[in-house]
């Protein structure tokens, strides 16, 4: 397993352009928005949670579908589907290894991208916090997507209508979370939710996403 | 397919309630109920809704505005009725791997989705005059454009996949892992934002409910609409039965031209 986690690793941060246009795609989304509405700091301030949340959600669904698609074109996983590893834990450790090439250089770079926004002080540390506590729950959730749509030519569009629903409450709890965070009021409730989600997520879906990998490769 | 009926039929002896699941026997009894289905929600929904619509009085406060409950409430329900409907015949699909039961599920999700954006555009026609808006960001409202993308993406799965049976198995996994994310969604949602509109009004608890001269219409209307909906999923399910038929049958003539 720990093999499969350093392939999968490795294979994202050299084969090119996956590891660190996710990260790209953040900054970029980022710098847009106050294009959009303006560069006043209080605005800014008030939106940038949520905005950080939504583009944070955004560039996790660019580099799904790299999930499994690749290994399907090429053969490896229906190696990986024969090998002594149950399919579940190969689910798994393709997720974490998207979560650690995906999800962390998110969670430690929004803070910084927090500043851009002119989020207040308060805010560095909780867009941190929330984001690490939800990017697992958004690899997780992606694979499973991905794995539905793997056998499929044009999944991409797809995989994005599908996984973004799924989405919701993770975004909802932790977007909430970081707000109130950022105001001073009491966030516990929303940060043990969200917990409760990815944990949720963590346990059961690497079956579900399983099941359609094998389905797929049937 | 030919023996896979014929081993289906052997276990259905077994077990009697699965016999409709048998696509002969789906075909027979669907074709003799659906006339007196048909009847019986036209009837309930005509009278429901006439009914409705001329003979109950205006509520105060709200004028006749408050006619569109006699479209808005039964569209509702059903379409959440229609998710829970197509999540069961997944699981029945995923276990006992009938396929009547995943062209149900398939039958059933436009269906719903119409129902949904049926409940969604009343509910914003009845919102102007009533709360001076369209659309507000409130739990439930929220949370019925919530369930109109799930639906959306449960169909868009079912389009792309060309297999049949690949397409019922993963659009059945996404209906079991959907409804547990849209369950999720709707307390994400209550606790997001506290809404405008009102709580429940039907119950079987009777002091919630409203006044008897609205609830009796209302509730032929509702029952209207859940038989037309039943209607609506055997006659797209036949159909779907024998799209799968004139497939077979062109590929036997072709198999025996080659």
């Amino acid at each position: 397993m720990i093999a499969l986690l350093t392939r999968d690793m490795r294979l994202a941060i050299r084969a090119g352009g996956g590891f660190g246009l996710g990260l790209a795609f953040f900054l970029i989304v980022s710098t847009l928005v106050p294009f959009g509405v303006g560069p006043e700091a209080e605005v800014l301030a008030r939106i940038a949670p949520g905005i950080l949340w939504v583009g944070a959600l955004l560039a996790c669904l660019l580099s799904l579908d790299r999930i499994f698609q690749l290994d399907f074109e090429d053969g490896s996983l229906d190696l990986l589907a024969t090998a002594p590893i149950p399919m579940e834990g190969t689910v798994a450790i393709k997720a974490l290894a998207h979560w650690l090439t995906t999800g962390l250089p998110l969670v430690v770079a929004a803070p910084v991208f927090g500043a851009l926004m002119s989020m207040p002080r308060p805010g560095y540390w909780w867009i941190f916090v929330t984001l690490l506590i939800g990017t697992p729950a958004l690899s997780m959730i992606g694979a499973f997507g991905a794995a539905l749509t793997v056998g499929l030519k044009r999944g991409g569009l797809l995989l994005s209508l599908l996984v973004l629903p799924l989405y919701i409450p993770t975004l909802i709890f932790g977007a909430e979370a970081a707000t109130r965070g950022i105001g001073g009021f009491d966030n516990t409730t929303p940060l043990l939710m969200q917990a409760g989600i990815t944990l949720v997520a963590v346990a059961l879906l690497p079956f579900a996403a399983a099941a359609a990998l094998r389905i797929n490769l049937r | 397919m030919p023996e896979m009926r014929r081993t289906k039929q052997a276990r259905d002896r077994i077990n009697f309630l699965w016999e409709w699941a048998n696509p002969v026997k789906f075909m027979w009894f669907s074709g003799v109920a659906l006339p007196w289905l048909i009847a019986a929600s036209a009837l309930l929904m005509g009278v429901g809704l006439v009914w409705g619509f001329f003979f109950t009085p205006e509520a105060i406060n709200f004028g006749s505005s408050v006619k569109i409950i006699y479209v808005h409430v039964p569209a509702a329900t059903m379409a959440i009725s229609a998710w829970f409907m197509m999540l069961v015949a997944s699981v029945i699909w995923l276990i006992r791997r009938h396929h009547v039961s995943a062209l149900a599920a398939k039958a059933a999700a436009p269906v719903g989705t119409v129902f949904t954006i049926i409940a969604l555009i009343t509910g914003a026609i009845w919102g102007e005059p009533m709360w001076g808006t369209y659309w507000a960001w409130d739990p439930r409202l929220t949370s019925f454009l919530i369930l109109f993308l799930f639906y959306l993406g449960y169909m868009a799965l079912w389009g792309a996949i060309e297999d049949p049976d690949t397409a019922a198995d993963l659009t059945s996994v996404l209906a079991v892992v959907g409804s547990v994310f849209a369950f999720m969604s709707r307390y994400a949602v209550n606790f997001w934002n506290q809404g405008l509109h009102q709580g429940a009004t039907l119950s079987l608890d009777k002091e919630e409910n409203i006044a008897d001269t609205y609830w009796i219409p209302l509730v032929m209307a509702l029952v209207g609409f859940g038989l037309f909906f039943v209607v609506m999923v055997f006659v797209r399910t036949r159909t779907e039965i024998r799209k799968r038929r004139t497939h077979a049958l062109e590929l036997r003539e072709r198999m025996a031209d080659a």
